[in-house]
């Protein structure tokens, strides 16, 4: 049933976020760490535990699929309600000190990705997607 | 006739949200195929669309959540809403593949710590550049550019002046905001097209609406590993801030 999917997504989301805001209690951060990539890595593990036992079905699969199907619109809508006025009224020097930050960041990624191959593995660098034309 | 509009849309407010976005995807996809033949992503049309409207929707009402502040929109409010976010972004991992994600793990952890340092000390030394020289503001300001979550809770921390936390918000809402916008463009470049470097962008970036409108716009295969490593950005962000960030930038203020 399509609903056990959804209800497998929805408590492995609470009980991640549940174990965020332990960790940020006993960090003494006031934020919740980490809990949605806890989450994540409960629904990618457990998943795939029930998966090889044969315990989720096509049909429950939808209730996952659907959701992850739901993510762009979602962030379309997120989109919609950033305070992008507030962001361009805060000067120029927020503007400037948020972008030289964007600027740096990106021109990180490159270096970082050369720094951690040791073992070079062609496999490891298959792009997933085929190049836009 | 326009009470009973009303009523509807107001009543059933994230159902009109489906309806709006829904016609906002398709008109972004249409865009996509007709003006750019499909080389810009539907969806970074769609994710570009949505920023304009909440600037206009700011301007509009001067409030603070863009086109939700319009009475009339706010179902999208709770369609685009912290928690189906992240309601969502969980459901994406389903498709991750365990081994990409076991070899890009300590890269991931590397990339946190470099991420929050690269936009800290970008976020100072434009202070600087501005003329501030106290720790307090400087490591605020810096604090905002790694996300507009950490800005405040570090200025907090540390007592930095009211004027000084909306900067380092505003600062932090460039960041993300650019990152949704320019991500489907610099990716060619860096090489941001398999989970690994996808996994050490959500690191270096970390605000997380950022890398998820990012990743979906250039990749959604992608998005998964991003947003993982990205999910602890900000609480590392405020459990550094005002404690060793703040003690570097004191001893070096001084």
């Amino acid at each position: 049933m399509i609903i056990y999917g959804v209800a497998f997504l929805a408590l492995c989301t609470l009980v991640g976020l549940f174990i965020g805001e332990l960790l940020g209690k006993l960090l003494g951060v006031p934020a919740n760490v980490g809990g949605v990539g806890i989450a994540m890595l409960l629904l990618i593990f457990i998943g795939s535990y029930l998966n090889k036992r044969g315990l989720i079905t096509a049909k429950s699969e939808q209730g996952v699929e659907f959701w992850s199907a739901i993510y762009i619109p979602i962030v379309v809508a997120m989109a919609a309600q950033q305070n992008v006025f507030g962001a361009l009224s805060g000067g120029p020097m927020a503007i400037l000190a948020g972008t030289v930050a964007v600027v740096a960041s990106f021109a990180m990624v490159p270096l970082l990705d050369r720094l951690g191959q040791k073992k070079p593995e062609p496999v490891a660098d298959k792009p997933l997607t085929t190049p836009q034309r | 006739m326009y009470e009973s509009m009303m009523k509807v849309i107001g009543g059933y407010g994230l159902v009109s949200g489906f309806a709006v976005i829904g016609v906002t995807m398709w008109l972004s996809y249409w865009l996509s195929a007709r003006l750019t033949r499909g080389r810009l992503h539907g969806s970074a049309i769609a994710i570009f669309l949505g920023l304009v409207l909440s600037y206009f929707g700011g301007v509009l009402t001067g409030g603070q959540k863009g086109l939700v502040d319009i009475p009339l929109l706010s179902g999208i409010g709770l369609l685009g809403g912290a928690m189906l976010r992240d309601f969502a972004i969980v459901a994406t991992a389903f498709g991750v593949n365990i081994d990409e994600l076991k070899r890009a793990g300590v890269s991931g952890v590397v990339s946190l710590f470099f991420g929050i340092g690269v936009s800290f000390v970008a976020g100072v030394g434009v202070a600087m550049a501005f003329g501030y020289t106290d720790a307090v503001s400087l490591t605020t300001i810096g604090a905002g550019a790694v996300t507009y979550i950490v800005g405040p809770v570090t200025g907090a921390a540390i007592g930095a002046s009211s004027e000084v936390m909306a900067l380092s918000i505003a600062a932090g809402l460039v960041k993300a905001i650019l990152v949704m916008v320019v991500t489907p463009f610099v990716a060619p470049m860096i090489g941001l097209n398999n989970p690994r470097t996808a996994v050490i962008f959500g690191g270096l970036m970390g605000t997380s609406s950022g890398v998820a409108g990012g990743l979906a716009a250039t990749d959604p295969k992608l998005v998964p590993y991003g947003c993982l490593t990205a999910a602890f950005y900000t609480a590392l962000g405020c459990l550094l801030g005002p404690s060793l960030l703040f003690f570097i930038m004191r001893a070096v203020a001084a």
